[in-house]
């Protein structure tokens, strides 16, 4: 069969930087190719290469068959390369089918808009697709997986023979996952080509023919989906075997309860969740997409208002208003989005390491004490292993792995020793993952009270000395860590819809 | 990974020097080409008299720009310079002629009704959550009609308070270099300059009033009290407001009511000339008073050169623009 895309030796120079050494790729039609890297190895760059937004330094490049150079995303597109961004590209004041047609809208005489073929070729697209969906919705208020599929039905109407995911399940739950899954399957069996690029391993075994393996912009390999073990895909991802080390569970004893959170209330995001966490201790709490976990840890950090509930931290009840009442009486909240809600990006790292403990550093007169800062900013550098030329690098120059630790130093710092982390991995590369693990880990038995949510199940199961499992709104039970609880378990409670049992007492 | 060793190296100086680098040097060199071209242009421009002009010319704008670019760099604006400029000289016009009361409490109730008209914007900006341009709007027009009602649309002059007249005019460098007959107002100029960039560069007030702009979400989930600060930001904006009333009441000997609407807009022109984005985060006080400086000359020359006053302000438009368009250049280039 003809290849839909073949490239070869592909090289890419940055200032400063060779971004992708002779690197390879191809693409069959009604095949699924995940292309997989860590952050940073060059998946998106050679992407970009393949959708015409970059130039190509060497090598070549064929689409259908032929000699292809594409010098702009229109003419990719033109060529039937269809890409779909990580982050969605849709206006949301405007309707489904006025964004895929956006620029080439049906007109009338006079320049005047013909919504009616607008719409009806949109709804065209949408049954191709299987897709119940009316093209006059307006696109903000539909949910994200919905928005992704006017995405791809914009590629299709495009005539794309390839289309590029760029991970694109990363805010998706996990039904709204098998909707996409379903999507691509019909446009895999309309011969469509897909490059899928992710990092969750246990979808490639779901959607995915064949896997190549990216490391530090060259070219690792080849395999397919079906008979590789992910062990050996991760080893070729991070260059390396990633063992997984067995969770044991510290005996706490009758260690002080730092958190004791009773009756949270908050609408219907968050009814009466009451748990508590022990001084030491690794909670996790687990659930689907829109559980209410995220919703009680801003409600327990005052970043929300909650219209019920108490809080208690080492036993005295605490009124929190606002983050600033939070992080005065000890806790520190570490977002899933660092980029907007832990990190001021435009900023270096030493003034993000003291940004909630400027006062520490201040003199008379508000002098800050800049020698102080640099400092204290090296010391938690060295001694989290955050990677960084100097401590007065920009924080958006940083990877993933190490902005999170620098918000991890920002907490640190203000002495906080309760931790929430909302999804401390999301978005960080397989070898800093481990980490970070570690790192929590020590955090927790240098006496640190861990608050960890995570949608990944493995990393839960990882991590947690027990597991809250919460169920739109409600918290359906609360697991022991370690061995005796599997992922079977975690997804019974987490799909709990109606409460069996009142939680009402949490330590056991 | 040339760029990494020079971040690296870079002191974080950030209050006079830092962000912005290129865009300053081009303003900067833009600043010399204007001088070396009019004084080719024409011999009278480099003249120490004319010099000193275009200096006491930049004085009030230069220090209404100054107060801009402190509330510019937390992600805001305020449109109110200009008017509470006015209404702070009305109030010392009302202290001083209606009151009788001495020079130095004139002087303490004009910056003392700027901070508390910063503040109030700056309530309406943080506690109310209105879009700053809105609550400044507001505020221009608000300060607009009080500094009519108050002083009966009249202007209020000085005569009776000796000495006011030279607290812009007066020159005490003169005094001591007398070949150097820099006015006050200048001097003002220039230490306000280097108090606010110390408070920009080297205070927690500084480093929150830039962490504001570059995110405010995540500073306030720092826990820090986002709302105070921006609040203390726009008050001390309004207090330097406070000090241009009184620079230009005393140049004019006169506080004119009807003064002010338009000031806002050339303070706001002298910050974004100066390379501070108008978006947030970024910005120095130095650049700020290149750009005061520039548009300073800019019109001083082409005065100077006989070009109409209407002409003058197409320019200094299309320098505007190219300002700005220099800086999306370079962006372009290294985003």
């Amino acid at each position: 069969m003809k290849q839909l895309v073949e490239m070869g030796g592909i090289d890419k120079f940055f200032p400063g930087v060779h971004a992708l050494k002779g690197v390879q790729f191809d693409l069959e039609p009604g095949e699924v190719h995940a292309l997989m890297g860590e952050n940073g190895a060059g998946k998106s760059t050679l992407m970009k290469i393949l959708s015409g937004i970059y130039p190509r330094d060497g090598g070549t490049l064929k689409i259908g068959g032929q000699e292809a150079n594409p010098t702009s995303p229109s003419e990719a597109q033109d060529l039937g390369i269809g890409i779909i961004h990580q982050e969605l590209s849709l206006m949301n004041d405007l309707t489904a089918a006025q964004n895929i047609f956006i620029g080439r809208e049906p007109r009338k005489s006079f320049g005047r808009l013909d919504e009616a073929a607008l719409n009806t070729q949109t709804a065209e697209i949408f049954a191709s697709m299987n897709l119940a969906l009316d093209p006059r919705a307006l696109v903000g208020s539909l949910t994200i997986a919905k928005q992704q599929m006017i995405e791809i039905a914009k590629a299709l109407s495009f005539k794309s023979k390839v289309l590029i995911m760029d991970e694109p399940t990363a805010a998706l739950n996990d039904a709204e996952i098998a909707e996409l899954f379903v999507i691509i399957r019909r446009l895999k069996a309309e011969g469509v080509g897909i490059v899928y690029i992710s990092h969750k391993m246990d979808e490639l075994k779901q959607i995915a023919d064949r896997v190549t393996v990216m490391r530090d912009g060259e070219y690792v390999g080849t395999v397919g989906a079906a008979d590789t073990p992910i062990s050996q895909i991760i080893a070729m991802m991070v260059g390396r075997e990633v063992k997984e080390e067995p969770l044991e569970v510290p005996d706490l004893g009758d260690a002080e309860v730092s958190l004791q959170v009773s009756g949270l209330t908050r609408g219907k995001d968050i009814q009466d969740v009451s748990f508590s966490v022990q001084k030491g201790e690794i909670l996790g709490f687990a659930g689907l997409m829109g559980a209410g976990r995220t919703e009680v840890a801003r409600a327990i950090f005052g970043a929300d208002t909650r219209d019920a509930g108490e809080i208690r931290v080492h036993g005295k009840s605490v009124a929190i208003k606002s983050p600033s009442d939070a992080v005065r009486a000890g806790i520190g909240y570490l977002s899933e989005d660092r980029k907007h809600f832990g990190l001021a990006t435009g900023m270096n790292v030493r003034d993000n390491v003291a940004l909630a403990s400027m006062d520490l550093f201040t003199g008379t007169g508000g002098a800050l004490d800049e020698a102080q800062l640099e400092s204290t900013a090296k010391s938690y550098i060295a001694q989290l292993g955050i990677r960084t030329p100097s401590d007065v690098q920009e924080v958006r120059l940083l990877s993933g792995g190490n902005q999170q630790k620098v918000v991890i130093a920002k907490w640190l710092l203000r002495d906080c020793d309760i931790l929430i982390f909302d999804e401390p991995t999301r978005g960080i590369d397989v070898g800093a993952k481990s980490e970070i693990y570690k790192l929590l880990e020590e955090l927790a038995s240098e006496g640190k009270t861990i608050i960890v949510i995570s949608s990944e199940l493995p990393e839960i199961m990882r991590l947690s000395h027990r597991i809250a499992v919460m169920c739109e709104g409600r918290l359906t039970g609360i697991l022991p860590g370690g061995k005796s609880t599997t992922q079977e378990d975690i997804m019974h409670l987490a799909t709990q819809r109606e409460a069996a049992m009142q939680v009402t007492g949490t330590v056991q | 990974m040339t760029t990494v060793s020079e971040a690296s190296e870079k002191k974080p100086a950030r209050g006079l020097a830092e962000g912005g680098t290129y865009q300053k040097l081009l303003a900067f060199a833009s600043l010399i080409m204007l001088l070396i071209g009019f004084s080719i242009a024409s011999p009278n421009f480099m003249q120490t008299s004319n010099m000193i002009a275009i200096l006491q010319a930049t004085s009030v704008n230069g220090v209404l720009a100054i107060a801009a670019t402190l509330v510019i760099i937390t992600g805001g604006i305020d449109l109110s310079v200009g008017t509470l400029m006015t209404f702070c000289a009305v109030i010392a016009g009302v202290v001083l002629t209606y009151l009788g009361m001495p020079l130095l409490i004139g002087v303490i109730a004009a910056i003392g009704a700027g901070a508390l008209c910063g503040l109030i914007s700056g309530t309406f900006v943080a506690k109310m959550k209105i879009p700053p341009f809105i609550a400044t709007l507001g505020m221009m027009l608000i300060l607009k009609g009080l500094s009519l009602v108050i002083s009966g649309t009249r202007p209020i002059y000085f005569n009776d308070t000796p000495g006011f007249d030279l607290i812009s005019r007066g020159s005490l460098i003169g005094e001591v270099f007398p070949a150097l007959p820099i006015p006050n107002g200048v001097l003002i100029l220039f230490i306000m300059a280097g108090v606010a960039a110390y408070i920009l560069g080297r205070t927690v007030l500084g480093r929150y009033a830039f962490a504001l702009g570059s995110n405010e979400e995540a500073v306030r989930l720092s826990g820090v009290n986002t709302d105070m600060w921006k609040m203390r930001i726009y008050a001390l904006a309004g207090g330097i407001c406070g000090i241009g009333g009184i620079l230009i009441a005393s140049r004019l000997n006169s506080a004119q009511p009807a003064l002010g609407l338009g000031y806002e807009l050339e303070a706001i022109a002298a910050v974004v000339i100066g390379g501070t984005s108008l978006s947030g985060g970024r910005g120095t006080i130095l650049g700020t008073l290149i750009g005061a400086l520039i548009m300073a000359v800019l019109t001083n020359g082409l005065r100077v050169l006989s070009v109409a006053q209407e002409w003058q302000t197409v320019v200094t438009g299309v320098i505007i623009i190219l300002a700005v368009y220099a800086d999306m250049v370079r962006r372009g280039k290294t985003g």
